[in-house]
């Protein structure tokens, strides 16, 4: 199948994602996925975004990957007590167990980054199980100055060497069922997603991609869904009050857009 | 009068999420993960997330198969969520070709991948199926509400009689609800579609 005919998939109607970065106990946010500021109680948070019609809510451990271990089961328990739409969970999830681990919390999804790197049969082995629609592959993204989208881990501070079309392409073929793709030159900016990167990621392959990284206001996610986002993740935007998930949807609508309310 | 449910534990899949759905109408909950407890149910959920021949072997293991076709033969209230609705009918063929419980027959097959991505992953809306109706685990749940799916394989009755309602994905009419007596499934999550998810599952305890 051609990259074109791949850009024209249909998905469901576009998922609004509160993407919500833990530091257990707390929520924090940083800039380029580095400089961390604490903002709140997650589940707070999760609460204030399922009442507010986000369409899933994502957790990122974002100390998991870097200190070898996972400390936010106790909080998907407690979210999807309260929470009655889907979750997806990533940071450290390195094992057979650790998907086990966090699907019987709670999650729906589990979200694989390093571990998928490192070993792209991971990502089969968890599909033979799980089902593909379970295993989310996160791709973090910096762009180089020759122009080349390359992949990196742990926060985007440790390259790969892998190109980011390339690598969803293998990710895909080894079972991955959907792709979040992160601009890390854009993550906390609210400066706008990284169109050329959505562009060439959702004509590369044939699950769900969603987009993240960038979002300030409700054109930013029009302008994803346009490109064939299945998804946007907001954060900051969100967290911050700058944007609320009524008025991206009302946005969407406007211009056409179906969008579940 | 407090309702009594049961929910299948195989060893995958989210659980938690639909023990505490349904505890929110203040049901009281079993979780079986021994063939005994299976039959004693009075109304069971079997859910699921993962591949159907994982599940379908999980389930043998534990003998829990049996005991579900036990339970069902008493023509008590029973509910297949996403895998779980998928091992309802007779085979699937994902990853192979296995054999399900054949309480409902047909077949699971791929969503075919012309013209939408797959896996299915988002809200549908649940529009009528050849039949639609007024079924009561449907009640108040109108046509266009959205539920929340995610699924690479799809269930196939045999009989268009079985599906209650579709949700349309591209060219694609995807079987949503579908049932046989008191026998029900439901190829998307109830316990993670908002309240109108939780409306169905309150409707399949008042069953």
């Amino acid at each position: 199948m051609t990259a074109s005919v791949k850009s024209s998939l249909a998905s469901p109607p576009p998922r609004i994602i509160a993407r919500l970065d833990i530091k257990a106990p707390n929520l924090v946010k940083g800039i380029h996925l580095e400089g961390l500021r604490v903002i709140g109680r997650p589940g707070d948070f999760a609460k204030r975004y399922f009442e507010a019609g986000a369409d899933e809510l994502f957790y990122q451990d974002i100390v998991a990957s870097l200190y070898q271990r996972s400390s936010i089961v106790d909080l998907v328990k407690q979210t999807a007590e309260m929470i009655f739409v889907p979750l997806t969970v990533g940071g450290g999830i390195r094992s057979i167990q650790d998907i086990q681990t966090m699907l019987r919390a709670g999650a729906d999804k589990v979200c694989v980054n390093t571990a998928a790197t490192t070993r792209p049969e991971f990502i089969s082995e968890a599909a033979a199980i799980f089902g593909r629609q379970c295993i989310v592959v996160a791709i973090e993204v910096l762009k180089q100055t020759s122009g080349k989208y390359l992949v990196f881990t742990n926060n985007g501070r440790q390259s790969t060497g892998l190109e980011a079309r390339e690598w969803a392409c293998r990710a895909v073929d080894c079972g991955a069922g959907e792709i979040v793709i992160t601009s890390v030159d854009r993550e906390g900016t609210r400066r706008g997603l990284d169109l050329g990167l959505i562009e060439e990621i959702v004509g590369a392959v044939g699950v769900p991609v969603i987009a993240h990284g960038g979002v300030g206001h409700a054109g930013h996610v029009l302008e994803a869904v346009r490109l064939g986002a299945s998804g946007v993740a907001v954060a900051k935007a969100l967290h911050s009050d700058a944007l609320s998930i009524a008025e991206i949807k009302n946005h969407l609508v406007a211009a056409g857009v179906e969008v579940r309310r | 009068m407090t309702k009594r449910v049961t929910i299948v534990d195989y060893g995958l899949g989210n659980l938690h999420s639909v023990i505490k759905s349904v505890q929110h109408f203040g049901a009281e909950v079993e979780v079986a993960d021994t063939a005994e407890r299976v039959s004693q149910a009075e109304r069971l959920i079997l859910p699921g997330v993962g591949a159907f021949g994982d599940g379908i072997g999980h389930l043998r293991n534990r003998g829990q198969d049996r005991a579900i076709l036990d339970y069902a033969a008493k023509e008590r209230p029973l509910l297949g969520i996403c895998l779980g609705a998928q091992l309802l009918l007779d085979e699937s063929e994902e990853f192979g070709r296995h054999h399900g419980l054949g309480l409902i027959p047909g077949k699971v097959t791929e969503i075919p991948r012309e013209h939408v991505r797959v896996p299915h992953a988002g809200w549908g809306k649940l529009v009528g199926g050849p039949v639609g109706g007024n079924d009561p685990l449907l009640r108040e749940i109108p046509e266009d509400s959205w539920m929340y799916f995610v699924h690479s394989f799809q269930l196939q009755p045999a009989a268009p009689s079985s599906i209650l309602r579709i949700c349309q994905y591209g060219p694609h009419p995807i079987p949503a609800v579908v049932k046989r007596g008191l026998v029900y499934g439901c190829q998307f999550h109830p316990e993670k579609s908002g309240k109108t998810g939780l409306i169905l599952l309150r409707n399949f305890l008042d069953l």
